[in-house]
């Protein structure tokens, strides 16, 4: 018997489970107008944005102009993109010969399929890695040219997208490993090694970028014997890793500091030896553990790229300036740098979306 | 043995490098050292706290520079707290359509480079405001336009510096007070209502003195006269690009640090206080803030370290702060290592105080396990 029976003896009427699908009016009293408070702080909030939004749309959307030219823009009182569209190959690719501008477009493409091929943690074996060293030794040879009948590109010329992203990937990648190392060495049991790291940390962290960016372009040429000279990129590039290590070492330490004390004690048991242990049992734990403190690190390093601009190189952020200071495209510049925003919230966001992802799968305590 | 031939690598590689920097400085002519320091800076500078001429030291250039960052940083902080928490609250509230603006401000100011943030307000205050002809006036007495920001400000009277002094003496009464307050009730075990009495003697005070001092009133409102405002209070647009720059960027990262705090404390803590009888207030301020607060410090104190190094982006918009006034004395005398290390012991000593605060802090909120 799975019916209930009611007063009378007689089986129940089979009844509906109540309803839990909430219409629209029920949503808006439960989210939007719970309380005097909520519903003014609504009404404020609708009004306001009753103010921004409309005009927004219509400057950004209505009243703009896509592909006129300059003097079109000036009798327009809408958003004028066209400074993006005629200028959309200088912002992108900079100084590099116009005629040679498929060669970092491939190189870049080559970058976002490696990337997008290895976003799958499935195909992360030995291979990845020569994937990606073969895939790095192309753009190389495709942006710097003077072999296979490519023409040289002298590095000064490079600029735009490519440098950012250039910036960005080799930074992060060899910043990495050095924070491990230097985390590793703080976290050690000899004493010299240890304060040696502590110093280097507590100092990169202490001062901002652009001190360690004048410290390459000003600086580091006095460092080197006579004669010899580096380019600006790559020193630049050095003083990016060299930051963003002392963050993401400490952000490791944390991870390290967060294991438990049995871990150390079993691997010490099982007879591994300092470096088996890291590698076997510690830090894949630990690094798993500070994944997500570790990307909102790199999404920083990646928006410090943007610091560069500072010493003069033509990153995406210099170039779009630079089209700014033509007199044609003068006071344009709302438009130009809502366009390089979005580019650097669409790398951010992709960037920390893909973390929140790789967290859900590694969760292994699920 | 590894130790010793780690720390023989860093110190040959050390001598190396500053053997060829002594050698390449001589053949550059460069003199080393701080004499630079007095010579004439022979450059103006367009704000200062401080009276300063170009016929004034470097030394104090650099002091004035100084100066202006401790100002933005200090003004910035402060702004951004108040900014950060209110949208970490709004982010959490239970109004829905609050909540989700909330979110796309924190997601999209901390995605873009905050560098980039301070070229769009420069360029804002720069193309798009009108001359001081034309100047915007969205509320009354304050004028917007390519020259800054002009405030319409209470007009110069004895009054309010004795306010300011009136409002110091209050803040230590109160600081007492707390200390009589608590002392008497872990003795007696009776409360002393110190909130609302704070708040009297903070408002009351000051008030006070304004009324002892004949309640002045005149307001020095901005009058445009010829091509520019007279009178009021004037912001340049540099200082108020970097301001605004910083604090939208930063408050997005405090925001964040504020709900992860009051998200942190477990809600079986406001359970277990209301069913001990605590009112709704005292839940909040003896249960739930301090847990929170143990929390949120941390992360708070390092967002203002951030926000303070982020100030050094000044020179990119051409406000005249600490990097920026070293940045043109190295060029004008291309004393660079001793600029650049400048650069770096001023932020060092802001960073390294702060942490110095940080520890003692966790020291005394550090939970005591029994």
């Amino acid at each position: 018997m799975d019916r209930a029976l009611n007063d009378t003896g007689q089986p129940a009427a089979a009844r509906r489970p109540p309803i839990i699908k909430i219409n629209v009016l029920a949503w808006m009293k439960a989210n939007l107008f719970n309380g005097w408070f909520n519903s003014l702080l609504t009404l404020v909030v609708l009004y306001l944005l009753w103010k921004i939004v409309p005009p927004l749309i219509e400057w950004a959307f209505i009243g703009s102009l896509w592909t006129a030219a300059a003097g079109a823009c000036q009798q327009s009182d809408g958003a004028c993109w066209s400074v993006i569209s005629h200028n959309f190959r200088f912002i992108i690719f900079g100084f590099y010969p116009y005629d040679q501008h498929w060669r970092p477009l491939i190189a870049m493409l080559l970058l976002f399929g490696l990337i997008f091929y290895s976003r799958d943690r499935k195909r992360w074996r030995k291979s990845l890695m020569y994937y990606w060293i073969l895939g790095l030794a192309t753009m190389g040879i495709l942006m710097k040219g003077g072999i296979f009948g490519l023409q040289p590109v002298e590095t000064t010329q490079w600029g735009g997208l490519p440098l950012t992203l250039l910036l960005s990937v080799f930074g992060l990648t060899a910043a990495y490993p050095l924070g491990v190392i230097l985390a590793l060495g703080r976290q050690s049991t000899m004493n010299g090694v240890r304060r040696l790291c502590v110093v280097y940390i507590e100092l990169i962290r202490g001062v901002p970028l652009i001190s360690l960016l004048f410290m390459s372009s000003i600086i580091f040429p006095l460092f080197l014997p006579e004669g010899v000279t580096i380019n600006k990129i790559l020193r630049a590039q050095v003083a990016i890793i060299l930051f963003t290590a002392a963050y993401i070492a400490e952000v490791i330490r944390g991870g390290l500091q967060g294991m438990h004390k049995g871990q150390y004690e079993a691997a010490d048991s099982l007879g591994l030896n300092y470096y088996q242990a890291m590698r076997l049992i510690i830090l894949p734990q630990a690094l798993k553990m500070v994944i997500p403190p570790t990307v909102s690190i790199l999404i920083s390093a990646f928006k410090d790229t943007s610091l560069v601009v500072i010493i003069a190189l033509f990153d995406v952020l210099k170039t779009s300036q630079t089209v700014l200071s033509d007199p044609k495209w003068m006071g344009y510049s709302p438009e130009v740098y809502i366009f390089v925003s979005i580019f650097y919230f669409l790398g951010c966001f992709s960037m920390a979306s893909y973390s929140r992802k790789l967290e859900r799968e590694l969760d292994t305590n699920r | 043995m590894f130790q010793i031939f780690i720390f023989l690598l860093v110190g040959l590689l050390a001598y190396y490098l500053v053997s060829n920097m002594l050698f390449n400085m001589e053949k550059q002519h460069i003199a080393s050292g701080w004499g630079f320091m007095q010579k004439e800076s022979s450059f103006e500078i367009g704000e200062s706290l401080i009276p300063y001429s170009s016929s004034n030291s470097y030394g104090r250039a650099l002091l004035v520079g100084a100066l202006n960052t401790l100002l933005v940083a200090l003004i910035g902080n402060v702004i951004t707290l108040v900014l950060g928490t209110v949208i970490g609250i709004a982010r959490i509230s239970t109004n829905w359509l609050v909540s989700k603006l909330a979110g796309i401000y924190i997601e999209v100011m901390q995605d873009i480079p905050v560098l980039l943030q301070l070229f769009f307000w420069y360029a804002i205050f720069y193309e798009i405001f009108p001359s001081p002809r034309q100047a915007l006036s969205p509320i009354k007495g304050v004028f917007l336009c390519n020259r800054g920001a002009i405030f319409a400000v209470p007009a110069a009277h004895q009054a309010w510096g004795y306010m300011l002094i009136a409002l110091a003496v209050a803040s230590l009464l109160v600081f007492f007070l707390k200390r009589w307050a608590k002392k008497r009730q872990d003795q007696t075990g009776r409360r002393f209502p110190v909130f609302s009495a704070s708040l009297l003697l903070i408002l009351g005070l000051p008030f006070v003195v304004w009324l002892v001092n004949g309640s002045p009133t005149e307001m020095s409102v901005p009058e445009l006269r010829g091509f520019n405002f007279q009178g009021g209070m004037a912001v340049s647009p540099e200082f108020a690009a970097l301001l605004l720059g910083l604090v939208l960027y930063t408050s997005a990262f405090v925001a964040e640090v504020v709900r992860a705090g009051i998200q942190s404390v477990k809600k079986g803590q406001t359970e277990a206080a209301m069913s001990i009888g605590l009112r709704p207030n005292l839940v909040l301020t003896l249960v739930i803030l301090p847990q929170a607060m143990r929390v949120i410090i941390p992360p708070l104190i390092s967002q203002m370290l951030n926000l303070t190094k982020n100030s050094s982006l000044a020179v990119a918009i051409g406000y005249p702060d600490f990097v920026s006034v070293a940045n043109t004395t190295i060029n004008q005398t291309g004393q660079a290592v001793e600029g650049v290390a400048l650069i770096m012991a001023v932020y060092l000593i802001f960073s390294l105080s702060t942490s110095l605060f940080m520890n003692w802090y966790n020291k005394k909120v550090a939970l005591v396990e029994l």
